[in-house]
This record gives structure tokens, C-alpha cells and sequence, in this order.
């Protein structure tokens, strides 16, 4: 359990309150008629599931109901930062997090 | 090498004041290079090991373990065996297993303290009563031994159970597995890896895998905290590591890792000589050999590799438990815990070969690998020692997730993921 402080209401409010999105950045394809099953089944399912540094989607669910992007440790449970979805992926694009 | 166990070993011993014993396995320096080298030496991996070593004559075989023996969900799940899975699969899997299970202290030489005292799937709505009846008739076609009960006879056979109309949550019926039941959960492990060792299996631990070494689309080794292992053939079996092996040999697996928790209470005396769970309220119990009751709780929700849950989830378990046995409410809890489970998309294991040639993944079990542990080894080294799956695994193949032929089996699988 921890705290988390939404970047859209600015309430710091206990982990419960919201609801976890999974991995962040998942673009979904752009044409999925042409890809092959694989990259398909790939985007649908397949996953990072990292030990460490991980980016990852909260929903405030009993709160404002806006999603946003969190950088948690996911052995220690320690939180980085929570951003909106737009200053989250700067921050994970300048960090080259998803190469 | 040490003597099977039996009364007159027993006996024997006892006269000496049980200083005589053997090692039960034997612990080695890693070799230069196995034939076959098992990563994880839980149960699931040590079960591999044996099968691989008795029915299927390798032999060079290694079982690595980054911590201790038995040191993972063996030791941190609620010992629950059970078959009555819903799909055609996944049933026959599990009863494959069930089926080990009910021969395996003989089989190993080794009191893995298999008691089948039954197993309770409680309703607590029509749709429940309509699902348990579905799954209970799935089974029966299938071969496995399931039954409904109603209310009165779900109270008739748990007298300690709540089964009044004013509960929120009314007890309406069961499904019921005879068959099913507990076993001691280390003993499985330490079972295991005696009967491997003594077919000359090597069981190292505290040798962690930093990297492996593939060439040419083919596994050549793996780097260690011991060391460099050379290796034909390596399969995988690290539960909720797995994702971090997989990485490792750039493959990607459709699972999350998340905690689940556990606890035990205090020893009483025996009250409850069956398993209770309830997916509605979403508890599970039964009441070991010692007199705790052990209790399994729900997961959280995120992604986790942290062996430790959060406090509402087990919040969330006790209520549900008090709601069902009203009496326990005053039952002091010993102790908590958590382990972590590799969850797959539809709730079933990932029993496969991969990209790589000779390398292999046994992962995915979710929040119910315990009781497919012998059943589990037993087609995985089916799978390394013949490069091809059995007949048993084949729908269970990593390629389901490209052909869509995914085994929903969330609603039998008892913790919602």
C-alpha cells in the first residue's frame, strides 16, 4: 500500500482510492488489418512486467475519475512521480524508457 | 547415498536418537555443464527434474534456485489441491495431476501428508448456483468427481458455517470435490528433491541467473552468481520471476506479476475437516494438521515483485471470513505473508517451448500452481525430454496468444485476477 498524488486534482490520497491501468504507452496500432497475428497477439497481450523502475497507468476512481501516468518501483513500491498523461510521456520519452 | 525411509528406518533411527540421518539431497558445486538445467527449485521445478530423471532417463540434470529450496510460492500458498476446472483442458491437466497426487507419497518415498478431505466452491447467487452447475457437469463429463449441494446440505456437512437468510451474502449451495484436499507444501518440495537427487540430480541454490548465452537461435548456458553453467537444454520455472528470464533471452510473455497473501491463525482445535472457498466473497480456508487455519486472501491489483501485500486486501479476506464463520471472529491471526503470483490474460499456465531452441517455460499458474505441481513436472519434462509438448500441454503453448485460442478459466481459477 501507498499514497499517490493525483496530477489532475492535486489530492494525495491512499492507493485504494484508485484504480491501476497497467503498463503505460501502449499505442494501439495504427492499422491492425495489416499486421500478422503475432503483432497482434503481442499488443494485445504481451507485456514489460518489469522488476524495477516501472511506468504504469492509475485511474483516480473514487476521485476525479481522470487517468494519469505513475513511475513506481515495482520491488520497493516507491513512487517517483505521478504525471498527466501528456508531461508523463515527455519524461518517459526523454528517458528512452520505451525502447 | 541415503536409504529409503520406511517403520524400521524409523525405528532404527529412533534407537540412535535420530542422529543417524542422511542429508535428504545432496548439495553440490555446479558442474561445467548439464544435459538439462531447471531454473527454479520450487516445486513445480524439482517435479520436472524427477519426471525428467525417471520416466524419461536424462540424466546431467541441474535444478538451480536463486534463494533457497522450496523458498517461493511453495512455501507461501494455501496448499489447496483440487481439479474441477471448467474447460476440457485445463481439467485434464489438473486432473492428470490430481491423479499424481493420489500416488505420490508412495511414488517418492516421502509423506507429503495428501489428505483429500473434499473441497467446498460455495454459491451465494443464482448465477453462481448456475455456474457451479455448469462447471460440476463439465466435470462429471470429463471424469472427475464433482457434485452440487444445496444450502441445507452445505450447513449439514460445515456445521460451523453461517448459513442464515440474513447474511449478506446467503450460502445457496456448494460444488463439492471429494477428491480434493491439502498436502503439506514443503514436504512436496523437500519429497521432490530427495527422490531427484537420488537419481543423481544436482540441486544448487543460491545461484542466481544474471544472463543467458544463446547463439544462433540456441540456448548455450547460463551466466550464475556461481558462475558460468553450460547447458543443452534450460527450462524455466520461476513463477513470478519468469518475465525477467524471459527478458533475458528476448522473449516477451503476456504475464503480471502482483502479491497475493496468505495468513494462519493461531492452532484450535480441529473444527474443520474440509476446504471452504468463496469466490464471491472471496476467501478460502482450511485447518492444517497443526490446528492453524490457514487462510488465503485476494491480490493486489498492481504490478508487483515486492513479497508483501497491502493490508486491505487481507482486510477485505477476514471480513469475508467472519461473514461465513461468524465464530472465528474472535480467533487471533499468527502470521502473514506474500508471495508472488505470475498472472496469464486467461487465468491458465504457459507450458511451452520457445524462439530459442532448448529453451523452455513453464510459468503462468497464477494464483493456483500448488496443486498442479506433480502434474505440472510431469508434462514439462515431457516437453524438454521429447522437444515436444504433451499431449496435455499442447492447447497450454505459448502460441495461444497469436491464435486467440486462450482457456478462459477465470471463473474456476477461485482468485480473481
Amino acid at each position: 500500500m501507498f499514497v499517490i498524488t493525483c496530477p489532475h486534482c492535486r489530492e494525495k490520497r491512499e492507493e485504494e482510492e484508485f484504480s491501476y491501468g497497467g503498463e503505460a504507452f501502449i499505442a494501439r496500432p495504427l492499422s491492425p488489418e495489416t499486421l500478422d497475428d503475432a503483432a497482434w497477439g503481442d499488443y494485445l497481450f504481451m507485456r514489460k512486467n518489469t522488476k524495477g523502475w516501472n511506468w504504469e497507468m492509475w485511474g483516480h476512481a473514487t476521485g476525479c475519475r481522470k487517468w494519469f501516468v505513475v513511475k513506481r518501483h515495482t520491488a520497493t513500491h516507491a513512487l517517483e512521480g505521478a504525471w498527466t498523461l501528456a508531461d508523463g510521456r515527455k519524461i518517459y520519452d526523454a528517458e528512452g524508457a520505451g525502447a | 547415498m541415503q536409504k529409503d525411509y520406511s517403520v524400521w528406518s524409523l525405528f532404527k533411527q529412533g534407537l540412535r536418537h535420530n542422529e543417524g540421518w542422511d542429508p535428504a539431497w545432496k548439495s553440490p558445486e555446479p558442474k561445467p555443464s548439464y544435459n538439462v538445467i531447471i531454473v527454479g527449485a520450487g516445486g513445480h521445478g524439482l517435479a520436472t527434474a524427477y519426471y525428467l530423471a525417471k520416466e524419461h532417463n536424462v540424466r546431467g540434470i541441474a535444478v538451480i534456485e536463486k534463494g533457497y529450496l522450496g523458498g517461493g510460492n511453495t512455501a507461501r500458498n494455501t496448499t489447496i489441491v483440487r481439479s474441477n476446472y471448467l474447460w476440457d483442458e485445463s481439467a485434464m491437466l489438473y486432473e492428470h495431476s490430481l491423479k499424481l497426487w493420489e500416488g505420490l507419497t508412495e511414488d517418492l518415498n516421502y509423506n507429503v501428508m495428501f489428505s483429500q478431505r473434499g473441497v467446498f466452491n460455495l454459491g451465494h447467487t443464482l448465477q453462481d448456483m448456475r455456474d457451479i452447475e455448469r462447471r460440476v457437469n463439465a466435470n462429471n463429463l470429463n471424469g472427475i468427481d464433482a457434485m452440487v449441494l444445496d444450502g441445507a446440505e452445505v450447513k449439514r456437512r460445515i456445521p460451523l458455517i453461517d448459513a442464515s437468510k440474513s447474511t449478506r451474502f446467503p450460502i445457496l449451495g456448494a460444488s463439492f470435490q471429494p477428491r480434493a484436499g491439502v498436502a503439506r507444501h514443503d514436504a512436496v518440495a523437500w519429497g521432490f528433491a530427495r527422490a531427484a537427487s537420488k537419481y543423481g540430480v544436482d540441486i544448487i541454490e543460491n545461484c542466481e541467473v544474471s544472463s543467458m548465452d544463446i547463439a544462433g537461435g540456441r540456448i548455450k548456458g547460463l551466466q550464475t552468481s556461481r558462475g558460468y553453467i553450460g547447458a543443452d537444454q534450460v527450462g524455466c520455472v520461476a513463477a513470478g520471476h519468469s518475465s525477467v528470464l524471459a527478458k533475458m533471452a528476448g522473449i516477451r510473455l503476456p504475464l503480471e506479476s502482483h502479491p497475493l497473501q496468505a495468513f494462519v491463525s493461531e492452532s484450535l482445535k480441529p473444527c474443520l475437516d474440509t476446504v471452504v472457498m468463496s469466490n464471491a466473497v472471496h476467501g478460502y480456508l482450511s485447518q492444517s494438521d497443526k490446528g492453524e487455519l490457514v487462510i488465503g486472501a485476494g491480490i493486489d491489483h498492481f504490478n508487483s515483485y515486492a513479497q508483501r501485500g497491502s493490508p486491505h486486501v487481507i482486510e477485505h479476506t477476514a471480513a469475508a471470513i467472519i461473514e461465513l464463520f461468524p465464530m472465528f471472529s474472535r480467533v487471533r491471526m499468527n502470521r502473514q505473508w506474500g508471495g508472488i503470483v505470475d498472472t496469464a490474460p486467461d487465468a491458465c499456465p504457459i507450458i511451452s517451448k520457445t524462439t530459442v531452441k532448448g529453451l523452455y517455460f513453464n510459468c503462468g499458474w497464477g494464483t493456483g500452481g500448488f496443486k498442479a505441481t506433480p502434474g505440472s513436472g510431469n508434462v514439462f519434462a515431457h516437453t524438454i525430454a521429447n522437444d515436444e509438448p504433451h499431449p496435455l500441454n499442447r492447447a497450454f503453448d505459448l502460441n495461444r496468444f497469436s491464435t486467440g485460442h486462450l482457456i478462459d478459466e477465470h471463473g474456476a481459477a477461485g482468485v480473481a485476477h
